[in-house]
């Protein structure tokens, strides 16, 4: 093959992603590890990578402790309570508690936060969110990981980690390729932080053809937060929980700020407001405690994303569609107008774009909402992603083995979509996990647990010639036929992608089954996945920029396998518009009420599951009222 | 398309392949300009649009549902630290220009470099605090918030 290999060796910290997560990383890992050599691997350019590549129009969570506005325990509740009470209270609290802090610094690196000329805080559009104008929020923070970081590897897809051969279920560094030169990089590091993204496109898109790329979440956020860590043997928890999102068709430009700050509402397609009427009937399904509307409008408890979702589906379903935000009211304001086009010019252009080609003006027409494909990620208001120890002053037994943030694989941490059941901390809550896991990897340096790593040529070679096989098998196969695409000895990556959407959609409860499936449609799933592992061997790639497809959707399909190892475990209907257990439609506290863990078996690949107890923040007057 | 590249325009700089997330523009070698190599893999997060120098990069909206002849265009200028927007309707009856700042200070200089600061204690390192904690969380010189000075206890079972 023409390609070289670079090795980088002696590495103490590799930041393997860096979108917020791994810039938080790379940033703090410095200040706990001065002396340490810290190096960055990223898929694409560091100054515009991950979800927030493009911008953000808000800050989703910040706490305002210093305004007196909300404690960490309060922010613990609200994302409990819109999770259907699964999640990992004492990582969530641990970030709360953090990330005023990441916050304050963006400010005062630069980052324009709108404040509220009457309070002098800081503008909020909601309880948790602050608006910004974060269209440079990523090149930003980027700036931050590059002064820290000893070395910058840019346009490195990271495909495997590599694994310590002289202690079982250690991490020893991880290898990839570069997109540009073809070279293979071997980064052997003493502790690996993974903070890549979770996974777009592993659901059919609503979206067809040319606008394929045209989905909620990043095109290029391919699931390799799980396929990394699953495929390294890491436990992994709350995969089940994938999410849908509500969202202005076609452009999926975002709601949060129409909603909370310029008070926009929905209605159906005859004005009409639906939400409400579908509760009763969904309160039967998920239990009064998670459904009371009553409640929820005197404490200011939300209802749960997901429930509201579900009343949107059975209203489309029912003939009412579709489902209208009502912005005609507000936009009569300019600067709420204004305000309304920035928010999309600011983190999803497309929408804007949308509105342009169609020539819907929002101030004299009310536009079309809908709900998306299902995402498969940890750091939006869905908590996919490892099991991971938190932190040695709040967490119980069960979850706490010594190092924040380190995944059940030693010397491996997590931040931000890698985390698993810890929904709700978007861009400052990733960026601020980053942080925890840099301060913990470096600790776990210093405490000599990283001593005597080794890594033979064996395993390197090994991933070498696996990472490159597509490329060999395609020069092997190419003149077997005339011209085209269509060979019998294998598929392209896009065909391969085709495929996997098709699967989960039909089988995993995407948009086209109404997100609906049940134990039957599962295994159905789960043995075409085995099958398409197989041909995933014989995935053919013409150049570098397919070979790095092809690593893709490997990951998409390692990740796609162990959410319907998980939906099948969790044998009840715990997030109702999210998805729905045909054949268990009923929420089930009883036998439910815990967190879902699975492992990949490396050398068999077989999944063991078992459930983990759910810890849940409580006061003294609480614990008095539950006994 | 999403994003396409004005042949008179392009001068093949590369800066549009630099910064692209999603690995989509690439130059022909042919003609020795940048084009969109995999239009169904584009976000149209115009990261492309606004690193370009010469302005040739533009964007259709996606084919599958939006009509021709619309235009939304950027100017990103980092010196001034504030991005224009220009969007044109379809029909011609909306033409909007807006701005907004992207920094309030200058690129990286009040980023501190970290290996220059003063190291942490060790009472720092066994705590829980991260770097400049707790005097960036809160103005009232209280320490990090923990589950004895929140009145909090962990408790298995449900609990709503």
């Amino acid at each position: 093959m023409g390609h070289k290999t670079i090795v980088e060796d002696n590495i103490d910290i590799l930041v393997c992603g860096a979108g917020l997560g791994g810039t938080g990383a790379a940033f703090e890992a410095r200040y706990w590890g001065q002396n340490k050599k810290i190096v960055i691997a990223e898929k694409a350019n560091i100054d515009r990578s991950g979800a927030v590549a493009q911008g953000l129009y808000a800050i989703n969570c910040y706490m305002g402790t210093r305004f007196g506005e909300n404690n960490p325990e309060d922010h613990v509740r609200y994302a409990r309570i819109d999770l259907m009470g699964m999640v990992r209270e004492d990582l969530l609290f641990d970030m709360a508690r953090h990330v005023d802090s990441a916050v304050h610094q963006f400010e005062e690196w630069g980052m324009p936060i709108m404040r509220d000329p009457k309070k002098g805080s800081y503008l909020r559009e909601g309880r948790w969110q602050i608006m910004i104008h974060g269209e440079s929020y990523k090149p930003l923070v980027a700036e931050a990981a590059k002064k820290s970081a000893d070395k910058v590897f840019n346009r490195i897809c990271v495909t495997h980690l590599l694994m310590d051969e002289s202690k079982p279920n250690r991490v020893a560094g991880a290898v990839g390729f570069n997109v540009r030169t073809g070279d293979y990089h071997v980064f052997k590091s003493k502790a690996v932080i993974v903070a890549a993204g979770g996974a777009s496109n592993i659901f059919k898109p609503r979206s067809v053809g040319e606008g394929a790329g045209r989905v909620w979440y990043a095109p290029w956020s391919s699931g390799s937060a799980y396929g990394l860590l699953i495929e390294a043997g890491a436990k992994m928890t709350q995969m089940e929980n994938r999410i849908v999102l509500a969202r202005f068709k076609d452009g999926y430009g975002p709601v949060g700020a129409y909603f909370l700050h310029l008070h926009t509402y929905t209605q159906n397609a005859y004005g009409e407001e639906y939400e409400s009427k579908w509760f009763p009937e969904l309160q039967k399904m998920v239990g009064k405690e998670y459904l009371d509307p009553e409640a929820s409008h005197r404490t200011h408890r939300p209802i749960p994303t997901c429930l509201r979702n579900h009343a949107l589906i059975n209203e489309v379903n029912a003939g009412r569609g579709p489902i209208h935000m009502v912005t005609m009211e507000a936009f009569q304001d300019p600067h709420l107008e204004e305000i309304g086009w920035h928010n999309f010019l600011g983190m999803t252009v497309g929408q804007a774009v949308l509105w342009a080609a169609t020539d819907v003006d929002p101030k004299n027409e009310n536009p079309e909402l809908t709900t998306s494909e299902p995402y498969v990620m940890g750091s939006h208001a869905t908590g996919c992603g490892a099991w991971c120890s938190g932190p040695e002053d709040v967490s119980p037994p069960e979850y706490f083995w010594g190092y924040n943030r380190m995944t059940s694989v030693e010397g491996l941490f997590g931040a931000g979509d890698a985390v698993g059941g810890t929904p709700h901390a978007f861009s400052s809550g990733s960026f601020t996990e980053g942080r925890i896991a840099a301060k913990a990897a470096c600790k776990y340096i210093d405490d000599g647990k990283a001593e005597g790593i080794r890594v033979t040529d064996k395993q390197i070679r090994d991933r070498e010639e696996e990472i490159f096989k597509p490329m060999s098998h395609y020069k092997t196969y190419r003149n077997e036929i005339t011209a085209g695409s269509v060979n019998p000895n294998y598929h392209n990556p896009r065909q391969a992608l085709d495929r996997l959407q098709k699967l989960m959609d039909e089988y995993g409860g995407g948009a086209s089954v109404n997100y609906m499936t049940n134990d039957k449609l599962l295994n159905i799933g789960l043995k075409k996945l085995k099958i398409m592992e197989e041909d995933l061997e014989k995935i053919a790639a013409a150049d570098i920029h397919e070979l790095l497809r092809a690593w893709e959707v490997k990951h998409r399909h390692r990740t796609s396998e162990c959410v319907l190892q998980h939906t099948l475990f969790r044998k009840e209907t715990r997030w109702p518009g999210y998805y729905y257990r045909g054949d268990a439609m009923k929420l089930d506290d009883e036998n439910w009420h815990v967190l879902t863990v699975s492992r990949r078996d490396p050398e068999t690949g077989e999944y063991t599951m078992e459930k983990a107890p759910c810890y849940h923040l409580v006061t003294e007057e609480e614990e008095k009222k539950a006994s | 398309m999403p994003t396409f590249v004005y042949m008179t325009r392009c001068d093949g700089c590369g800066q549009c392949v630099d910064i692209c997330p999603s690995d989509i523009m690439h130059i022909d070698t042919v003609t020795r300009r940048a084009y969109n190599l995999e239009p169904n893999m584009c976000w149209e997060c115009y990261s492309c649009v606004k690193a370009c120098p010469h302005y040739a990069i533009d964007v259709r909206g996606y084919a599958d549902f939006a009509p021709l002849g619309h235009s939304v265009r950027v100017d990103r200028n980092e010196e001034k630290g504030v991005i224009a927007w220009r969007i044109k309707f379809r029909n011609g009856k909306k033409d909007m220009d807006l701005l907004a700042p992207i920094t309030t200070k200058p690129w990286g200089k009040f980023i501190p470099q970290l290996r220059d600061v003063s190291g942490p204690t060790q009472a720092q390192r066994d705590s829980q605090l991260l770097y400049n904690e707790p005097k960036y969380i809160r103005l009232d010189d209280g320490d990090i918030h923990t589950l004895e000075s929140n009145g909090l206890k962990m408790k298995a079972g449900v609990y709503y």
